[in-house]
């Protein structure tokens, strides 16, 4: 599978956006509004000209500002999902899905669940219904790159937390070097194997999520990466609670109710660290290994096996922690949210 | 009891308003009796002018397609230097007055005119005849499709004609197939209004065409010849004028109603001036 590599200058209204990521698999652009998300997509996808800089599927050259070369959209083998879907409105599902190409429409409307919306008209769909007829549609060209553009933002959550799973299996049977640009960084650390962090058009940090927060680059990225996602498999217990065994072989418990497969989301500042375990309230202890100590302005994020905390610097001064010594991280089952995820 | 007086007033004031744009219409129709009416209709004159101004209109309408779509995508899709002073240009027929426009097409085309001697050494003299009908037409009337359109085209959703060109479609595709059928009922509603102004056009061709029988006499100029000579051929021709641009009307209003006009919302002021 042919490497997406890019790195440009595209000069946008306020600032400049100036970046180089390069993309096998899935990546995952997160960021504030405004950050220059969008832009990425549209000069990869050949929407936005850039400056300078070079854009590249493999061997396929699609922009070289330095060979003047620049390939129309319609030119370059990609698939870009918008963020508001821009499904035609004068063309049944079945006609936009075969505008990129109708040798494979059958077999698409089937793989996506729409053949029963073939004749329908994008208006008559839900919002669910209408993100699957436009990755439908992207993939109909059989592109070589797919960009997805905030496509869990115009869901419901109910929709959402399905959709999300649906998107992650789709990802990994596809296997294609994709962009996906996401402001809420749960969905990014979800669905992608590595996460960028763009901030008023340039990438912070680039690197896998549990990376991302147990050493953020700065304050910055620090703020905007949430939680943890721990990975594990999720079983009901009594009424209440749900018990959650790690792959790293922790056992958390969660309020969420969930089975099966899920992702253990927790915040780097719900969790309290101490150098042995004190008997309080908290369900989850996690006793292990500090991996490491990153001093963020006055914060410091601490690693302890598989997961990260957020302390002050004094607490972190006071119970004087260092690399390779050891800890123990409580938290509360109603501090943590279980996320269904596919295996 | 005020409320009630009030009520009667702006009843009245309604009534009167309506009387008197009505009252004009039906009494062209009522001057003299309709068997007399549709005889008139085979007089020569009236046949020739219909005849003149079929054939100009339609010249000029589809010279006003073909020249104004194009003209107006880029304009609409494009963000240049000056684009609000060049529709202003564009505009600019639609508030001059029709004499200045017929001195205008006079002194630029017209024998002595700016390319009268090109035209000259090219062989064609188009003052006073159905070529001088069409271009004093496309002249007044094209602004009226021409701003129309530019505000349908803008109206298109710009990740639309995006989603079509990533789809791998190219220019041409995107247009024929996304753009034109999404703006289609905008510029039909455009091609409607520039059809009716074109049919009712007077000063700019009497000027520059001249009002010869048979070859650019309109029907409006026909009206006015027979004014003096024979005033119920003016009534007919009149009355015939109104049941055209009424059907040209009433088919704006239909435009209205197709499926894509959600999208392209009909507005006879284009929305492109102040951008």
């Amino acid at each position: 599978m042919a490497e997406l590599a890019a790195h440009f200058v595209l000069p946008l209204r306020s600032f400049r956006l100036e970046l180089a990521l390069r993309a096998k698999r899935t990546v995952a652009l997160v960021g504030p509004s405004g950050a220059g998300k969008t832009s990425v997509l549209r000069a990869i996808a050949g929407l936005a000209r850039p400056t300078a800089g070079r854009i590249a599927l493999g061997e396929d050259v699609w922009f070289d500002a330095e060979q003047r070369v620049f390939r129309s959209p319609d030119r370059r083998s990609v698939g870009l999902v918008f963020q508001e879907y821009a499904l035609f409105p004068h063309m049944s599902v079945r006609r936009n899905v075969a505008y990129g190409g109708a040798a494979r429409v059958g077999e698409l409307l089937e793989r996506f669940r729409i053949s029963h919306l073939a004749d329908a008209d994008p208006g008559e769909l839900s919002g669910g219904e209408r993100q699957r007829v436009a990755l439908a549609r992207a993939l109909s060209r059989d592109p070589g790159v797919l960009l997805l553009d905030e496509p869990l933002s115009s869901l419901d959550t109910q929709t959402k937390a399905v959709v999300r799973v649906e998107l992650q299996e789709l990802l990994r049977e596809l296997a294609l070097p994709t962009i996906l640009v996401t402001h809420d960084y749960d969905d990014a650390a979800a669905l992608a194997g590595e996460v960028g962090v763009i901030a008023d058009g340039r990438l912070r940090q680039l690197a896998t999520p549990q990376e991302l927060v147990s050493n953020p680059a700065d304050a910055f990225v620090a703020s905007f990466t949430g939680a943890n996602l721990l990975h594990g498999v999720a079983e009901p217990q009594g009424a209440e609670l749900t018990l959650v065994r790690l792959e790293t072989g922790e056992r958390i418990f969660s309020t969420d109710r969930a089975r099966g497969d899920v992702g253990v989301v927790v915040y780097p500042w719900e969790i309290t660290v101490a150098r042995v375990h004190h008997a309080d309230s908290a369900l989850n202890v996690i006793d292990g290994e500090i991996h490491s100590v990153v001093h963020v302005g006055s914060r410091v994020r601490v690693r302890i096996g598989p997961i990260t905390a957020e302390i002050t610097s004094a607490s972190a001064e006071k119970l004087d922690l260092e690399r390779g010594g050891k800890a123990v991280a409580t938290f509360k089952a109603t501090g943590t949210r279980l996320l269904p995820l596919a295996r | 009891m005020r409320r009630a007086l009030t009520a009667l007033a702006v009843f009245a004031a309604s009534a009167l308003a309506f009387a008197f744009l009505l009252l004009p219409i039906v009494a062209l129709f009522t001057h003299q009796s309709l068997g007399d009416l549709f005889r008139q209709l085979s007089n020569p004159v009236v046949t020739d002018a219909l005849v003149v101004s079929a054939k100009t209109s339609a010249i000029a309408q589809a010279a006003i397609l073909l020249v104004g779509t194009p003209a107006a995508y880029l304009i609409a899709r494009h963000r240049f230097p000056g684009r609000p002073l060049v529709i202003t240009l564009v505009e600019l027929p639609l508030v001059l007055p029709p004499a200045v426009a017929g001195v205008a097409l006079l002194v630029a085309f017209g024998r002595f005119g700016l390319l009268g001697s090109t035209f000259d050494a090219l062989g064609f003299d188009i003052a006073f005849n159905q070529v001088a009908v069409v271009l004093a037409v496309a002249f007044v009337a094209s602004p009226l499709y021409i701003r129309q359109a530019i505000a349908s085209f803008e109206a298109v959703d710009p990740s639309l004609v995006a989603a079509s060109r990533t789809l791998g479609a190219g220019p041409e595709r995107t247009f024929f197939r996304v753009v034109l059928p999404l703006a289609r009922a905008g510029l039909a509603a455009g091609a409607a209004l520039s059809l009716a102004r074109g049919l009712g056009e007077f000063g700019a061709t009497i000027m520059f065409a001249g009002s010869f029988q048979g070859v650019t006499q309109t029907l409006p100029l026909a009206i006015y010849a027979e004014f003096d000579r024979d005033f119920d051929v003016a009534v007919t021709i009149s009355a015939l004028l109104v049941v055209v641009t009424a059907a040209i009307l009433l088919s704006l209003k239909l435009t209205a109603l197709w499926p894509s006009s959600q999208r392209t919302s009909f507005s006879l002021f284009a929305r492109s001036g102040s951008s």
